[in-house]
């Protein structure tokens, strides 16, 4: 059984005009349990409208998200959330006590938060800068408190809202490779927006592909059966990228079309 | 005068702030500008009030000075200044107390905002001073009514700016803690709360000035003593060098109580920075 299933999750929004406008129709995809599933799109085709739903911000207009045999109803810390921005990070507090903030909400013993938040702050390499405020961090690093935040409550699933899309290539590339073996390690199941196909290949075990919005939907799933360590210039890394780069450039193409 | 870089008197200013080390140096790079900008501003005084506006109704700060230090030593101007400061004070931290929590209230439910916001937006634009008379008729020439004017000036700048913090926190800071598992409850502590801060004590800020506004109004129209009241009597008995030593206390007053509140922002509450 799938630990996550869109079944027929559609998404209307209605403008200030009292237009509405169908973001997301027919949506249907299976999560399953421990793996790493990229959704892949081109920008404005409902992606994060998807993300948004199934972290419970957003209520599907019609359709049903089940995950592990219950509806989706609003949000639950079995879901926790990594955002494209910094704005959720909590800035009146250190990067340790943003990652234990979940542990206190549920009354963790300070002593045992803390060891726990440590932990996490380790795995994703941010061990010294514990006492340190969000402002004092680059982005690369604000990006990595928001990881052990959400690992350190230890959901059933992490949600990510394009993490890396607004750092630089150099440490984009890094945060892919630990995030890799973050996964490896955990073993995590993870939903992980991106409009970056590189990035989709070099992350997803299977890459969901979607058509260019509105009314988008998954065009198809591409399972990539690629194990351990990826590298950009292996031959069938390249033969993923570019199948999946021909299932999206229409969808570009149409979308670019639309925006004119 | 300015020397010019490079030059001999130039050169010999740097070794003077060189060779009186590193800690008198910061407090000159602290403070310098403070101290040159006030000195310059009593000496322009001093020979426009001897030299340009010659006359008994403009007198030099010298004159101000000692006066003003007359009476510090007989005891009058510190019971003026400690009449109206506690009057402000017990205004300015009732009014705080009240409209933090309304505007907290207001930011975070709409139909409590729907509520008061006839209330608040009638009248904030009434102004404390116009109230004057109303309070005067309700609580008498004491300090009733002075506290009350301080109260009403204070509450509605420290709702709208708390309510303005309320509604400008990112749905995201909210969106991460509830899929943290916070509840409701929680998320009002820990994230509307603190997120909201810089908010409120900007609008304290901006109260504190406005209590002085208030509380020299109120003096001068009905009061026995305070600042306010010593400007009336200066007037009254043309004491010209009175009126200016309680023009100069209200000026270093609020300088003073401004610095004092900044330098508590930035040391209690300078992690809450409004940029995060």
């Amino acid at each position: 059984m799938p630990l996550v299933s869109f079944h027929d999750v559609e998404k209307t929004y209605r403008s200030l005009q009292g237009v509405d406008y169908p973001a997301v129709e027919h949506f249907s995809v299976e999560i399953e349990v421990g793996e790493f599933f990229c959704l892949l799109g081109p920008s404005g085709c409902g992606k994060t409208t998807v993300l948004k739903m199934l972290a419970g911000f957003e209520a599907p207009t019609a359709g049903q998200i089940v995950m592990d045999g219950r509806p989706v109803t609003g949000a639950s810390r079995d879901r926790g959330v990594v955002f494209q921005g910094d704005d959720s990070l909590y800035g009146w507090l250190t990067a340790v006590e943003n990652v234990e903030f979940g542990l206190r909400m549920r009354h963790v013993r300070k002593a045992e938060r803390r060891e726990r938040a440590m932990h996490y702050l380790e795995l994703v390499g941010l061990m010294s800068q514990e006492r340190k405020y969000p402002a004092e961090l680059s982005g690369g690093m604000k990006q990595r408190i928001q990881i052990a935040r959400v690992l350190a409550n230890e959901p059933k699933m992490l949600l990510m809202d394009e993490p890396f899309a607004a750092l630089d290539a150099q440490t984009r590339s890094l945060m892919q490779i630990e995030l890799a073996n973050i996964w490896q390690t955990t073993r995590t199941t993870v939903l992980f927006i991106t409009h970056d196909i590189d990035e989709a290949v070099t992350l997803g075990k299977r890459i969901g592909v979607m058509r260019a919005g509105p009314r988008s939907q998954v065009k198809g799933v591409v399972e990539v059966a690629l194990h351990g360590a990826r590298s950009r210039t292996d031959d069938v890394f390249l033969q993923y990228y570019k199948h999946v780069y021909e299932m999206i450039r229409d969808e570009v193409a149409k979308s670019i079309a639309r925006a004119d | 005068m300015a020397t010019p870089p490079g030059s001999d008197a130039d050169a010999r200013r740097r070794a003077v702030i060189r060779g009186a080390g590193g800690a008198a140096r910061r407090v000159w790079s602290v403070y310098g500008g403070y101290a040159i900008g006030f000195v310059s501003l009593f000496l322009i005084w001093q020979l426009a009030s001897l030299y340009v506006v010659s006359s008994v109704l403009f007198p030099p700060p010298t004159v101000v000075f000692s006066k003003g230090l007359r009476l510090v030593r007989n005891g009058v101007l510190l019971e003026h200044l400690a009449a109206s400061l506690q009057r402000i004070l017990a205004g300015f931290i009732a009014g705080s107390l009240l409209g933090i929590p309304i505007g907290l209230a207001m930011g975070s439910f709409r139909p409590v905002r729907k509520l008061l916001e006839p209330y608040t937006e009638f009248l904030r634009f009434i102004p404390s001073v116009a109230m004057i008379t109303v309070a005067v008729i309700w609580f008498g020439i004491g300090e009733g009514s002075k506290i009350f004017l301080i109260i009403y000036t204070t509450i509605f700048i420290v709702i709208l700016n708390t309510a303005a913090g309320v509604s400008a926190i990112a749905p995201n800071k909210i969106r991460a803690a509830q899929s943290l598992g916070a509840t409701r409850a929680q998320i009002f502590l820990h994230v509307a709360l603190p997120a909201t801060v810089p908010y409120i004590l900007t609008g304290m800020r901006l109260a504190m000035a406005n209590s002085f506004t208030t509380i020299v109004a109120a003096e001068l129209i009905a009061a026995n003593d305070g600042l306010g009241k010593m400007l009336w009597d200066g007037r009254l008995f043309m004491l010209v060098d009175e009126i200016f030593v309680s023009l100069v206390t209200l000026g270093l007053l609020g300088f003073v109580v401004d610095r004092m509140f900044r330098w508590s922002i930035y040391t209690f509450a300078g992690k809450y920075s409004p940029a995060t």
